[in-house]
């Protein structure tokens, strides 16, 4: 009758925090049997006929949604996309109203972007739908952790034992946040590497190496892991100019050569070309930025397949 | 009011007067209103009387109706989150019998015009006995000082911009210096807002992890301290509001000890919660100043039980549930602590932290005094605001059941001991078994 | 108490007829493969390609096919099962893929299967091989290639154990 797979203890997917090892484990695994789809004539599967999936996005995405987007469609599911601008806050919907409005065309699962954060884990309490992440506030984007531990895996083989470097800004970034979470749940060796505004040495774990130099955090690593500099942060100090940050943190060919040979670098995109990373790294053979796209569908399908999955 | 006709013999009850240093077992003789006698002769007594209902306290504690110096009434303007009448109620259920309340209504007690209406709608409605505190600033923008003087002759006890700290150093200094005029407290919300920007609870290892943005400590330490500096320099009253950190009761003890004219107040969720109830983003225990950490707990229990902070208040917040089930960034901050505060309290006594008789100081005299009111005591030809209170009455706390029509608190479904069982207030006995005050 | 219905040996000499049987119907393996599914299957369609090497001398291409999926029971059944690898390094077009599985019963897992195959490529024919048919058919499915023919109730249950999985070969029957 097929064996009867391993479970995700929730119905939904807030944060990579909530994860044990052993589940981040299974959708990776699970992922590895819907990129094999992807890489068919026919991308498509039938699994999840009949069900609906509802991308709710409270702040603009392009990626993030058209992955999550296709990810369902190739599982057979009806998507819907609903994009909440900021007018309909004005006009007195509160974020419940809006979630039950959902809940009542029937979504099976909802995938959700807010800009505060434990919004997921708000509506996780109160939808039966299954919620998964798609990015909340400056706490965590689950899928895109999982998708980078899956790229670092389908290149390296393994993810335990390699030093990866996160670079940027951490404090505001919610990619770091769950890659922090997911590569040492996977037993990786993270370091940390920005100035010190962006990196709150005091409350972050003090197993977790930090530098503030960048040619120093890059010697020797298996992967450099870059994060895009919100432009908008410039305003309220925690760099001088854009300018001086390339200066000093910026991803160049030079420093990237302090790295292992054949190291990969990464980036959650967009990225901002010639502030923390120039094209000459950026297009090059070890950059594996186009991978992670392709595989995001791949780990998405993933989770959609294991939260519709669960029962009870 | 019915009260000039109220005689009441409260026999065999533990009082504590801490006015008078009574500590111990007696009968209270209250006539017409009054208290007339406290008997804590066991041979002689005070006689029965037809005239005079008889309340048996044997096993209860009597205790001078406690005097809460930090409340929201939401009236004007917010009526949907709490009003006079709903705000009071909840005051006695909580063994209050006086209350102070902040000017941020709407429009703001700013004028006399609005004090009055208060104090109007207060006797008129008021389960107990409301006081008011009018802003230091015009609309609490921090800009240009209120009318202070005008406020004080239409009754306001202390002045205060409480959630909108005045920012301006020169402004609070003027602040200070024009109080004293009327020899009133300032009351300061101490917050450097440049530091807090953006925050919604406390900044550490755990609101990284939540990716909440934080509060630093350090945003109240450094407030807490300026204002000392100014009270120091213009010789004003200066009370602090809802001291929540370590370096916060550390600065008020200095300060104390310097012989700087300064006071403090915490709440009972200072000393009962830390950052931890935030943990799952739940924004009844969104506060500002936000919960802290363990160690900051440990300081203002070290704080009240040395001296250094003096008044326990509520900053009951009544909120409307819209207002905390949203995101936590927009969440309304506070919690509707009226009801539960005695409770959580006597907690303290229980842990040896506090005497009874501290703990009434705090609760009940302590505030009267600083603000200048004549409460918080049982002597002789005093209001009759008398609290009994059951120390071993245990209940789970169920905000359903609230008079207050707040029901945002972060205690639901804690099981507490002790609290009110009979409040005497503008001359009427409140039973807290037989229905609601007020009712 | 499980019944052993089959040794290893009585596998092995089963296996080895239907691996004639396979090179009969198909006059060799020119055009042929043989696509197991997940897993008994795939344990299945490697021994019957050693067999058809040590009969023929040729090696014919196994793949492995897996079918969750495709299945038509996730609505109703308890929780969806695990996700495995499809492993068909080869072209199935215009071939003749044989479907190896170890038991087949109500023939949904070969409707599934044959789904399968047919978005991955469009094979010039299918044929099915199994090593216990224990009936209860609910779908209009037929082997080309059957072990055995083992009646079954309901309530019983066929397992098939390989070697690879730890075990002995063997076919047991269990009481439910």
């Amino acid at each position: 009758m097929g064996e009867t797979g391993q479970q995700l203890r929730n119905k939904d997917i807030v944060g990579i925090k909530d994860l044990s090892c052993e589940e981040i484990e299974l959708i990776l695994n699970t992922a590895v049997g819907f990129r094999d789809v992807l890489r068919r004539d026919i991308k498509k599967v039938p699994t999840l006929r009949g069900k609906t999936v509802v991308n709710l996005f409270f702040e603009p995405s392009t990626r993030t949604r058209t992955s999550f987007e296709l990810a369902a469609k190739r599982l057979s599911t009806d998507v819907i996309n609903f994009s909440v601008s900021a007018s309909s806050v004005v006009k007195g919907e509160s974020l419940i109203d809006t979630a039950m409005t959902i809940q009542a065309l029937g979504a099976d699962v909802v995938i959700i972007r807010h800009s505060s954060s434990g919004v997921p884990h708000l509506l996780a309490r109160h939808l039966n739908a299954s919620v998964i992440n798609a990015g909340d506030g400056i706490n965590e984007h689950p899928t895109q952790a999982l998708l980078d531990a899956f790229t670092i895996m389908e290149k390296n083989g393994r993810i335990k034992g390699l030093k990866i470097a996160i670079v940027g800004d951490i404090l505001h970034s919610r990619v770091a946040k769950s890659n922090i979470y997911c590569l040492r749940a996977l037993g990786a060796d993270v370091r940390l590497i920005g100035p010190p505004t962006l990196i709150p040495a005091g409350l972050i774990d003090p197993d977790i190496k930090i530098f503030h130099n960048m040619e120093a955090g890059l010697r020797d690593i298996d992967v450099v892991m870059m994060l895009r500099i919100q432009m908008e942060r410039q305003d309220r100090g925690f760099f001088p100019t854009t300018d001086e940050y390339f200066r000093l943190w910026g991803l160049t060919p030079e420093r990237f050569s302090l790295a292992k040979p054949g190291a990969i670098v990464m980036h959650p995109g967009p990225m901002n070309r010639g502030i923390e990373i120039v094209s000459d790294v950026a297009d090059s053979p070890q950059s594996v930025i186009l991978e992670q796209v392709t595989n995001g569908i791949a780990v998405r399908m993933a989770v959609l397949y294991l939260l519709s999955g669960r029962r009870g | 009011m019915m009260g000039k006709s109220l005689n009441l013999i409260i026999r065999n009850g533990h009082i504590i007067d801490p006015s008078q240093g009574i500590d111990g077992k007696g009968d209270l003789l209250v006539e017409e209103g009054k208290i007339k006698e406290i008997s804590q002769d066991s041979m002689l007594g005070i006689p029965n009387d037809e005239t005079h209902e008889v309340i048996d306290a044997n096993g209860l504690y009597v205790l001078p109706g406690l005097v809460d110096m930090h409340v929201h009434l939401r009236e004007p303007g917010y009526e949907y989150k709490e009003t006079i009448k709903t705000g009071t109620m909840a005051a006695v259920r909580g063994g209050f019998t006086s209350v102070c309340c902040m000017p941020n209504t709407k429009p703001v007690n700013d004028n006399e015009t609005v004090t009055e209406f208060i104090l109007r709608k207060a006797y008129a409605e008021g389960a107990c006995y409301v006081y008011t505190i009018g802003a230091i600033t015009k609309g609490q923008r921090g800009e240009e000082l209120a009318e202070m003087g005008m406020m004080r002759e239409a009754g306001c006890v202390a002045f205060s911009d409480d959630g909108f700290p005045v920012m301006n150093s020169l402004l609070m200094r003027r602040a200070l210096e024009y109080s004293k005029v009327f020899g009133v407290t300032i009351i300061s919300h101490a917050e450097d807002l440049s530091l807090s920007s953006g925050g919604v609870m406390n900044e550490g290892p755990l609101s990284l992890s939540l990716g909440l943005r934080g509060i630093p400590a350090e945003a109240e330490v450094i407030a807490i301290k300026r204002d000392i500096e100014l009270a120091a320099l213009t010789g004003g009253r200066l009370h602090i509001a809802h001291v929540s950190t370590a370096g916060g009761v550390r600065a008020v003890r200095e300060a104390k000890k310097a012989g700087v004219a300064v006071t403090s107040e915490t709440c009972p969720h200072y000393f009962t919660l830390t950052e931890e109830a935030v943990s799952d983003y739940n924004t009844n225990a969104k506060m500002n100043p936000p919960l802290r950490t363990g160690r900051d707990v440990e300081a203002v229990k070290e704080g009240l039980s040395d001296g250094t902070i003096d008044v326990i208040a509520t900053d009951h917040a009544p909120h409307h549930m819209d207002e905390k089930l949203c995101e936590f960034d927009r969440a309304a901050a506070g919690i509707s602590g009226l009801e539960t505060a005695l409770s959580l309290c006597l907690g303290l006594v229980e842990e040896g932290i506090l005497s009874m008789t501290e703990l009434v100081r705090k609760m009940a005299l302590n505030p009267a005094r600083i603000l200048g009111m004549e409460k918080g005591s049982l002597k002789k030809d005093a209001t009759a605001d008398i609290v009994l209170v059951d120390p071993g009455r245990k209940f789970a706390v169920n905000s359903g059941e609230f008079v207050s029509m707040g029901k945002n608190t972060p205690f639901e479904g804690w099981q507490l001991k002790g609290g009110p069982v009979v409040v005497i207030c503008k001359g009427r006995i409140y039973n807290m078994d037989n229905g609601n005050p007020g009712d | 108490m499980p019944k052993e219905l089959l040794d290893s040996k009585d596998m092995d000499r089963t296996i080895t007829r239907m691996a004639h049987e396979i090179l009969e119907k198909n006059r060799g393996v020119e055009r042929v493969c043989l696509v197991g599914i997940q897993r008994g299957g795939v344990y299945l369609a490697k021994r019957l390609a050693e067999k058809i090497k040590l009969i023929e001398g040729r090696d014919v291409p196994v793949g492995a096919l897996d079918i969750a999926l495709y299945r038509d029971d996730l609505n109703i059944r308890k929780e969806y099962p695990a996700v495995r690898k499809t492993d068909i390094p080869f072209e199935i077009t215009g071939q003749v893929v044989v479907l190896v599985d170890d038991v087949l019963f109500t023939g949904r897992s070969i409707r599934a299967a044959m789904d399968a195959l047919m978005d991955i490529g469009r094979p010039a024919r299918i044929e099915l091989a199994v090593l216990i048919d224990r009936g209860h058919r609910e779908l209009p499915v037929r082997a080309d290639f059957v072990g055995r023919n083992i009646p079954t109730s309901h309530e019983e249950n066929i397992a098939v154990e390989f070697l690879e999985e730890g075990g002995n070969d063997r076919v047991v029957l269990n009481q439910e």
